[in-house]
């Protein structure tokens, strides 16, 4: 009995530490578990792990194979709406060093906001429709340059009050949360086996996942958004993927990038 | 006129070959040997065992993995048969924090194929 009580007090307390305790738990984990990776190089996920293959995508990004496809993204950053504005009108500083500071949570709009959504803001703000954000090819392409402008700043993301704290709450959920025929969690292999290796693919760490997107993936450099890849991993597990763009991935994707709080971004890169 | 009947003759005789084709591609399908237990068990749209177990006595399975058990042993691991299938049909229920998926359970696998690697490992 007391037993019991004792792992319902357990699980309460895990489900109610702060983002900011879930976040140095999960890089103290990691801390432990690596002693050796410094805490910079978790930006690099599974490449950490391993000399060579950090070896071998420092030369590919020497030269990215996928450079045209960055000057496409630029080309659309570039290009004014028909009313003469610029996305760089939109933002800061015209869109340097911005990307760190989502996604948010939007105290008027009651909800997370993530980079893409804000493109999309500009975009219907000056009378453009807005792109799908599933949609490599407008979306995914302007976030292979418009997410390079940020370049070196660190994820620097805020939960404060009742809405955002509820928000991530509902990623952190899934997160934890198992689901597919094959019963995985995200946390199943990026907390509970991190740095183990899958067959022949080691798993990232969560701190820094989400700090290195877009990415051009595979032998032919498919490009995938964050949302993207959350959509490929549901798929693999089995389960039925969210929307992309939709509010629980926006959910996910602000408790995954609070975890990569005080971690430097940098756009886009290859990955397997 | 004997070029239209050719035409024609060729026709249904392709309609008759279409007809004739489905079911005894089926049969083919059907007469293709069932995968063996080894098969499943290296599948990794099937039991994917070699995604997360190495199998240090078994030259052919290739893999790095190091998440969960080595598969060697298995007899004297699990006296009982029945216990290595009641492992591979729900790890979940021995140990409810386990990332392996319940293969039975959650129908990844049928009941003939479970024990067809059940089998497999249980010689490993």
């Amino acid at each position: 009995m007391l037993s019991c009580l004792g792992m319902l007090a357990f699980s309460t307390e895990a489900l109610s530490v702060s983002p900011e305790q879930e976040r140095l738990n999960r890089v103290q984990a990691v801390q432990q578990k690596y002693p050796d990776i410094k805490f910079e190089d978790y930006v690099h996920g599974a490449l950490a792990f391993s000399a060579d293959a950090k070896a071998q995508y420092e030369n590919m990004m020497a030269f990215p194979p996928f450079e045209s496809e960055i000057d496409k993204g630029r080309q659309l950053w570039e290009t004014q709406f028909n009313n003469g504005k610029r996305y760089a009108d939109c933002f800061p500083g015209g869109g340097k060093n911005v990307v760190g500071n989502y996604p948010y949570y939007d105290e008027t709009m009651k909800k997370v906001v993530t980079f893409e959504m804000a493109l999309n803001q500009c975009r219907t703000n000056n009378g453009e429709a807005p792109y799908k954000q599933a949609d490599m090819n407008t979306m995914g392409l302007l976030t292979a340059y418009a997410r390079t402008l940020s370049d070196g700043m660190l994820m620097n993301i805020k939960v404060k009050g009742g809405g955002a704290l509820a928000a991530f709450e509902s990623g952190r959920r899934f997160f934890y949360q198992r689901r597919g025929q094959l019963n995985f969690s995200c946390a199943s292999c990026h907390v509970d086996h991190v740095g183990e290796i899958l067959r022949t693919e080691y798993l990232s760490m969560l701190p820094g996942q989400a700090t290195h997107w877009p990415a051009f993936r595979g032998g032919d450099y498919t490009l995938f958004t964050l949302q993207r890849r959350y959509s490929a991993c549901n798929q693999l597990v089995r389960a039925v993927p969210m929307e992309i763009g939709g509010e629980e991935y926006n959910n996910l994707e602000y408790f995954h990038s609070y975890l990569s709080n005080g971690l430097p971004l940098k756009s886009s890169v290859f990955r397997k | 006129m004997e070029k239209q009947i050719a035409i024609v003759t060729a026709a249904s005789l392709s309609l008759l070959l279409t007809a004739t084709f489905i079911p005894s591609a089926q049969a083919a399908e059907a007469s293709k040997p069932e995968p063996t237990g080894q098969e499943l068990a290296f599948d990794n749209r099937k039991g994917n065992c070699l995604a997360c177990h190495a199998m240090p006595g078994e030259p052919k399975a290739v893999t790095n993995t190091n998440i969960a058990p080595p598969l060697i042993g298995m007899a004297a691991r699990f006296p009982n048969r029945k216990d290595l299938y009641a492992q591979i049909w729900d790890a979940t229920r021995a140990n409810p924090d386990t990332a392996m998926p319940p293969f039975g359970k959650n129908r990844i696998l049928t009941d003939a194929e479970i024990n067809k690697v059940v089998d497999y490992v249980y010689g490993l």
